[in-house]
């Protein structure tokens, strides 16, 4: 509001200051209590709930990793998650590159059937998603997730990723096909490169559902060794509400992950999370 | 084969290419065609064919047409949690239009504004939207635990004691608090579709109204607000279809039953255990109606779609 003129409107920068400091005190607070008193000793942690701890343990992030399984449940959401979502990065752009290029109806049509996805959430079709699990064997097994995740990361990344090849200039294609080279090259080898900033956004954009669901895990069943970490914590809770360093360290131990991810690269979580929706 | 004029490869007599082409494009689409088919599309339709029948156990199989909607709208045993649950999802959702996009559209505009340090709120702002909800759903409820929750020990410390509540206890705040607790994990998002938007405004177009002499409250009415209407039409579709959907803060701050008594229930919860769970007192899953629930809250989510083509079309029409 007129920042280089200086006709008395300085106040309003202080203003804006005071409203977005004092709601980045209400994002921090309850994270700052999470982080901090994971490492604090229980009977500390009701003696001064927010100050920093005067000593330190890490009792309650051993006993998530070893006692509650947390190592196994890590294991299995990092399998779950880098294995749906490169698949939904591999088969979202295949479709995406046909899509762009083969322009008639029914590609227009399928394009369609695609986006409406976009809408529609998956969770809707869980009863029969559900019974076709069973029907395949899967029930409880950790591969029951992947096909669900994929099957719902795939309106995201064809739209996006859609959108963008048909933004590259023909050209590049053009030359390469006079040139001789099959489809399937032009697509290792030209687009697959060119499209990665939107690999990036897709990747995200689906990174978070995914590895946080706790839908779909619950409603299977997992089985112990097949759990993942979203629904481990739910179970962690449950039993040890009132041990309030295990919970908050499994709590931590859940949440860090992803946000060491999002400190790292927060402009790309940005623009992933938000893209799909201002796009459209 | 040798000439550059690619976008006449159809036309140009090369029969035979185009064919091989449009094979390589199905070849191409059929693995994600597939997946998405089998794993997202199909069942959401199977699903509500399963609303025209019942049965016990996990394939309802008997045909009995209407009947499960007339049970789901008739019998107070499902009737009552029913309207319940739709009327709480409604009320979610008004409180995420007021507190969250109203906080979104604040936040934006005010980092609109040129100065130093935006990015660092912007990043803060953000976070929420990382976590996972069960992760905040359970810390929020920890934080507000009325024994030793530190939200009430903080009352007490500044000397608001008489503030202290049983914030997730009482019935007529546990769904309020919980959809305040949902808002402030995701205000980012609105706050950034908001400033996308801003960012679209022509400086000059605000330049123009600052020289006539308007306020910078006239011009946030009168320029910024028109200009964003589409962006709005987005934020509230995307925030309707979201709480519509909402079950994972119910169920880590409220339980699948939306405690305390319901007061939380929403549809999604209430889904859980009509199809999934046993809802009280049938205690028993009935899948016949779960999918007629299913099917209401697609319809509903259709209709909320439907309203924001035809605004957004009409809108288009008159520009």
């Amino acid at each position: 509001m007129g920042l280089k003129k200086h006709n008395g409107k300085r106040p309003s920068v202080l203003a804006i200051h005071l409203i977005l400091i004092s709601w980045s005190l209400v994002v921090l607070f309850p994270l700052w209590t999470m982080l901090v008193n994971s490492i604090k000793p229980k009977r500390e942690i009701f003696r001064h709930p927010f100050g920093i701890p005067d000593e330190i343990t890490f009792e309650g992030y051993r006993h998530a990793w070893t006692g509650a399984n947390f190592d196994i449940y890590f294991r299995n959401s990092i399998f779950v998650t880098v294995v749906s979502l490169l698949l939904i990065l591999v088969l979202g752009s295949l479709a995406a590159y046909a899509m762009a290029n083969w322009r008639s109806r029914t590609s227009n049509l399928v394009y369609l059937f695609f986006i409406a996805g976009l809408m529609v959430p998956i969770r809707l079709g869980t009863i029969n998603i559900f019974q076709m699990i069973i029907a395949m064997g899967l029930a409880g097994s950790i591969f029951s997730l992947i096909p669900i995740y994929v099957a719902m990361g795939l309106p995201i990344a064809t739209f996006v990723l859609t959108t963008f090849i048909r933004e590259l200039p023909h050209e590049i294609f053009d030359a390469a096909r006079v040139d001789g080279a099959s489809e399937w090259r032009i697509y290792w080898t030209i687009i697959l490169p060119l499209v990665r900033p939107a690999l990036a956004t897709v990747a995200i954009f689906d990174l978070i559902p995914i590895w946080n669901d706790i839908w779909f895990p619950l409603i299977f069943n997992l089985a112990d060794n097949h759990r993942t970490v979203a629904i481990g914590v739910s179970l962690l809770f449950g039993q040890y509400q009132t041990n309030w360093t295990r919970v908050l360290s499994a709590l931590s131990l859940s949440a860090v992950p992803i946000l060491i991810l999002y400190l790292l690269m927060s402009k790309q979580f940005i623009k992933g999370l938000t893209a799909g929706a201002v796009k459209g | 084969m040798s000439h550059s004029a690619a976008p006449h490869h159809k036309t140009s007599g090369l029969g035979s290419e185009a064919a091989r082409r449009l094979r390589v494009w199905v070849l191409f689409l059929i693995p994600a065609l597939l997946i998405y088919a089998v794993f997202m599309a199909f069942p959401l339709f199977n699903s509500m064919r399963l609303s025209f029948y019942t049965g016990q156990g996990l394939t309802p199989d008997h045909f009995v047409g209407l009947e499960n909607y007339r049970e789901l709208f008739t019998n107070p045993i499902w009737r009552d949690p029913f309207t319940n649950a739709f009327k709480n999802t409604c009320i979610f959702h008004l409180i995420h239009m007021a507190v969250q996009n109203t906080l979104g559209l604040l936040f934006a505009t005010l980092l609109a504004t040129p100065f130093r340090g935006r990015n660092i709120y912007r990043t803060i702002i953000f976070t929420p939207a990382t976590l996972s909800v069960l992760v905040t759903g359970f810390l929020w409820t920890l934080i507000l635990n009325p024994r030793w929750g530190m939200l009430n020990q903080m009352l007490e410390a500044v000397g608001l004691g008489a503030w202290a509540k049983p914030w997730l206890g009482d019935p007529d705040l546990a769904l309020i608090v919980i959809a305040l607790v949902s808002s402030w994990q995701w205000v980012g998002l609105p706050t950034m579709m908001f400033l996308a938007g801003l960012m679209t405004i022509p400086d000059e177009l605000i330049e123009a109204a600052r020289v006539d002499g308007a306020s910078a409250w006239r011009i946030f009415w009168q320029i910024k607000l028109p200009l964003l209407k589409p962006v709005i039409g987005i934020v509230w579709i995307l925030t309707f279809v979201g709480n519509f959907n909402a079950f994972d803060v119910v169920f880590a701050m409220a339980g699948t039953r939306g405690e305390p008594g319901y007061a939380a229930d929403l549809l999604a919860t209430f889904f859980y255990r009509t199809a999934i769970a046993g809802e009280h007192p049938v205690a028993r899953p009935d899948m016949g109606i779960g999918a007629a629930v299913a099917t209401c809250t697609f319809l509903t989510l259709l209709a909320g779609v439907s309203v924001w083509l035809i605004l957004s079309r009409r809108r288009n029409g008159q520009t």
